[in-house]
């Protein structure tokens, strides 16, 4: 079978609603929420309520609910886990950088 | 299919405790776990260990497995038709046509437990998959078309599994970069008894390139310069992904200088571009004429300029 298909990027120019990021992430929403409220995953408030996101957090809900899976980490220990790997995303990011600007 | 000796995959015996599976299986998915390894190869292993650990978690999966037999890993098999009216769910092995391992890959064998103990009852959305992929930085530039072919898990309506190939073509948009994700949704695993489909996620890599090194957007390319080029200025020609443009390097550049090419790195989906940074090296003929030889020895005999002029301080 061939199929040509819609390719969606996950970038900060795309949003998401509380409840599409719950069905793609597989987490729980009490889970999810208190990820939010500890600034581990962040969120946009709405003007009535609630929350969105942007489209790059669905890469972070969905390594929050396979670090829980496999290593059986409750929410306290994915926050810190979350926090951790975004540490070292950005110091990769740098690193990549500084690397690019070295001459061959 | 090929066994799976998943004792080997955690390093225990086979009559090793619960908790001995759970212990080693928690040793071995820290170090090789995708979110947290960097070692070569740690996503295949991890695979292994967390498929090794589904099945000797559960009692009855364990059971069925243990059933199986010991065999070496990956020697072709199949199981036998008692183990698979024993074990693989209602109507398996049973019935005028008996039912088929050889759409089947050695895990599904116990992903059918759930179906046969009445707990996939509800709705079960599909497997999501991701899959790394790498382009050039000239498909970043340009935008590409990734023709995928996968090995997806289809469940009939027995709960049984087989293996489905399926390409998958996704047009990527021009812009992408080291790192980015992709969704394709609907495009994993199919859900069964109404559950939605899996999506497919694309990683993102760029391959390493000859001439450009990319950091998000922006693309760094060294400039050789000759001493004179850098000393005097010169307008050079420059190599960028939509052909040579020409920069004016400005008298006086030292090594690792940095030129701005502005929005000629790679575009941004949603408009502009990154920038294209040369960085000047200084280059010196590897042979001198002797014409060469002596000209630079007038002009060191006649320049002033002292480029360790402040070691002076140090060694004072």
């Amino acid at each position: 079978m061939n199929v040509e298909t819609e390719v969606l990027w996950l970038d900060e120019h795309r949003e998401i609603s509380l409840r599409e990021l719950l069905e793609v992430s597989g987490l729980r929403e009490a889970e999810l929420l208190e990820l939010v409220h500890s600034g581990a995953i962040p969120a946009h408030d709405l003007p009535g309520g609630g929350y969105h996101f942007s489209a790059r957090v669905i890469t972070v809900a969905r390594t929050a609910c396979r670090l829980r899976d496999d290593f059986e980490l409750d929410t306290r220990g994915l926050g810190v886990a979350l926090r951790l790997l975004e540490r070292v995303r950005t110091l990769e990011e740098e690193i990549g950088r500084l690397r690019a600007e070295l001459p061959r | 299919m090929k066994y799976a000796d998943y004792y080997a995959a955690l390093g225990v015996e086979r009559g090793a405790s619960a908790d001995e599976i759970k212990k080693a299986y928690r040793r071995l998915a820290q170090k090789y776990h995708p979110d947290v390894s960097k070692e070569t190869g740690a996503e295949a292993r991890f695979k292994e260990i967390a498929e090794a650990y589904q099945t000797l978690k559960d009692p009855e999966k364990r059971a069925a497995y243990d059933a199986l037999g010991s065999r070496p890993q990956g020697e072709e098999f199949q199981p036998p038709p008692d183990w698979a009216r024993q074990h693989a769910g209602p109507g398996a092995g049973a019935g005028p046509e008996p039912f088929s391992f050889d759409e089947s890959d050695f895990a599904d064998l116990f992903s059918r437990f759930g179906a046969r103990n009445g707990s996939r009852n509800g709705a079960q959305p599909g497997e999501d998959f991701e899959v790394p992929v790498e382009i050039s930085i000239e498909d970043a530039f340009r935008g590409t078309t990734l023709s995928l072919t996968l090995s997806l898990p289809e469940y009939d309506a027995s709960g049984h599994v087989r293996r489905v190939p399926q390409t998958v073509k996704a047009r990527v948009a021009p812009g992408a970069v080291d790192g980015q994700r992709l969704r394709l949704p609907g495009k994993g695993g199919k859900g069964s008894r109404g559950g939605r489909d899996g999506d497919l996620y694309l990683d993102i890599t760029l391959k390493s390139h000859r001439l450009y090194r990319a950091t998000g957007h922006d693309l760094y390319l060294d400039l050789p310069l000759a001493p004179w080029e850098a000393a005097l200025g010169a307008t050079v020609e420059v190599p960028t992904l939509s052909g040579l443009v020409s920069l004016k390097v400005p008298a006086g550049t030292s090594a690792a200088r940095k030129l701005r090419l502005a929005g000629r790195g790679l575009p941004k989906p949603r408009g502009g571009a990154g920038d294209l940074i040369a960085v000047a090296q200084i280059v010196v003929p590897p042979q001198l004429s002797e014409r060469e030889r002596e000209l630079y020895r007038q002009l060191a005999e006649t320049s002033e300029f002292n480029p360790r002029r402040h070691f002076a301080a140090e060694g004072a």
